[in-house]
């Protein structure tokens, strides 16, 4: 029998050896086709390398073939889990750009489908964020709301999760009374759900110990990684677009910007929590100052470009007309090139058009806060255990739809 | 003190004179063109001076302008200023022949992805990026699909025979 042979590994070799291991695509605990390819030393994440997959489904490409209607459910396919701010972005980017002044109430209708879009896309995210701390109990507790939201939407536009609401001048339809039933029933029930899933969560011992200094980003670096919405403000920065460059009369309404102060995981959370607070505080006052505005109003009025009734179209020759020409793009559409953003439920949500006057854009560019911030990750993990890199994933709010436009 | 427009436009015409041109305000942001050889120099100044700090990049991307030639994709960069709230278009123009323009991921680390995404989707060649490769389609591409020169067909065209259809 010959003398055993050991391994002969290099002088300290134990120490510096790294292990490649996937996180993803497709990993339970990540978020659509992401892959990351972590090395690791032990459990501690040397570094990254983030893929965010080939799942490019061209949408600027095909906006360039679209009438402008068109282009609406294109965007609701961004950030899906906030819809119709995507949707009510681009209507309020085309009003911008053919100068379409809305009523005061179609506005704060707006503002209603927008927060509490907002809302939605926060439980989500902060659901989440228990479910990969192990907690699974507090995100089954609040998708219930969720559901209440998507019944609001199905009321007011007949669809729930691509909602493709709303239209270029206000909405296809007045709020029935049953949507406003709705929405006073979510108001009066989600405080209390919110209340309760803040117990559980914020002041909990393995919640706090998971994501207190985990994924920690500095102001500075935030905004040299282009960091918007929740994230930024979590690392104590006070930018909100909904204050910076108010739209759709954000104005009129008292609301504080919650900021964080260490940007870690914790400090997203907690910000998105007061977020959903404050998105409550608003919707409560448009209620209010609904009463003073007249009830039939839910539209400008603007023949051209605001789509008629489908119960006209088919009775009255004049709608009809109109009908085809807006669907066919024959419309005049100024030259014209803008940006235009609003506060998308995880960030900035920008669109910026370029219009050389033909039926569709000459160019349209979505600014997908996602796509911009995701390139962080490996600055976040940095340094940190295996089990980091799952909260600091759910804690950046990413969305796969909103990765590729 | 609030930053304006005009300010601004007088502070980039003392720095640079008669190299930044082109401005304009539409929709009520500043927009102006400034040679592909200066787009550091230009962000560098807007970002360092104490004045404009220009310190966020909110977006960059590009546009294919076909017709023009010597200068058929512009390098479109937004700027932000968070103190006095004030955006800023720019843009640089370049050749498909020749498109190399100057990174901007030393100044901001969010343009080290939307560089990567220009570059996909038009092939603007930015020089000195880190990792210059394709981030949405596949490495085998040979192309830049958002380029003119790849027309989507248009549902709606009007070149289609009316006789056929009966009109």
């Amino acid at each position: 029998m010959s003398e055993q042979q050991n391994i002969q590994l290099p002088e300290g070799s134990i120490e510096r050896q790294t292990t490649t291991l996937n996180l993803g695509p497709t990993h339970p605990a990540t978020h659509g086709v992401f892959q990351n390819i972590l090395e690791m030393d032990g459990e501690r994440i040397v570094s990254t390398v983030s893929t965010v997959g080939y799942i490019h489904r061209a949408f600027e490409k095909i906006a360039e073939r679209r009438p402008y209607y068109q282009i609406t459910p294109l965007t609701d396919r961004l950030n899906y889990c906030s819809a119709p701010i995507n949707n009510l972005g681009w209507h309020l980017t085309v009003e911008k750009l053919l100068g379409i002044q809305v009523p005061k109430r179609v506005d704060y209708l707006r503002i209603i489908i927008m927060e509490l879009a907002r809302i939605t896309d926060h439980l989500i995210c902060n659901g989440v964020m228990g479910v990969d701390t192990g907690a699974f109990t507090g995100f089954l507790y609040l998708m219930k709301y969720r559901e209440l939201v998507y019944e609001i939407y199905e009321e007011i536009c007949g669809s729930r999760l691509t909602t493709n609401i709303g239209r270029v001048g206000g909405f296809e339809r007045n709020f029935t009374p049953a949507a406003f039933e709705k929405l006073h029933r979510f108001l009066e029930e989600y405080p209390k759900a919110l209340k309760e899933f803040e117990t559980l969560m914020t002041r909990n011992r393995i919640f706090m110990e998971r994501t207190q200094g985990v994924g920690g980003i500095s102001a500075e670096r935030a905004m040299s990684y282009g960091f918007t919405g929740p994230n930024l403000r979590a690392a104590g920065v006070d930018y909100d677009v909904r204050v910076a460059h108010p739209y759709c009369s954000y104005e009129e309404f008292e609301f504080s910007v919650p900021v964080g102060s260490t940007g870690d995981c914790y400090d997203r959370f907690m910000v998105r929590n007061a977020e959903m607070w404050e998105s409550l505080s608003i919707i409560r006052q448009v209620l209010e100052k609904l009463k003073n505005e007249p009830a039939d109003v839910y539209h400008a009025d603007v023949p051209a470009y605001y789509l008629p009734d489908k119960s006209d179209v088919y009775t009255k020759m004049e709608a009809l007309i109109y009908h085809f020409k807006i669907v066919m793009g024959e419309s005049d559409i100024l030259p014209g090139e803008l940006y235009h953003a609003v506060e998308g439920a995880n960030g900035e949500l920008g669109f910026y058009l370029i219009s050389d006057g033909g039926r569709s854009p000459y160019r349209l560019h979505f600014r997908r806060p996602c796509f911009i911030y995701y390139q962080a990750y490996p600055e976040l993990v940095k340094g940190a255990m295996l089990s980091d890199a799952i909260i600091c994933l759910s804690s950046l709010n990413l969305i796969a739809g909103e990765l590729d436009a | 003190m609030s930053l304006t427009n005009e300010h601004i436009k007088q502070r980039l015409a003392d720095k640079f004179g008669d190299q930044v041109s082109g401005f304009e305000e539409s929709f009520g942001v500043l927009s102006f063109i400034a040679p592909k050889e200066l787009n550091l120099k230009v962000m560098q100044f807007l970002f360092d001076d104490e004045e404009l700090r220009f310190r966020f990049l909110t977006d960059l991307t590009a546009v294919h302008y076909p017709d023009r030639s010597g200068e058929e994709l512009a390098v479109v960069y937004h700027l932000y200023n968070f103190q006095d709230r004030v955006r800023l278009r720019f843009k640089v123009y370049t050749a498909t022949a020749a498109p190399q323009v100057f990174t901007a991921t030393a100044l901001y680390e969010s343009a080290n992805w939307m560089e990567r995404e220009t570059y996909d989707f038009f092939g603007v060649d930015f020089v000195g990026h880190p990792n210059l490769k394709r981030i949405l389609n596949v490495d085998e591409m040979t192309y830049f699909p958002m380029r003119k020169e790849f027309p989507l067909e248009d549902p709606l065209r009007v070149d289609k025979d009316d006789e056929m259809f009966g009109r």
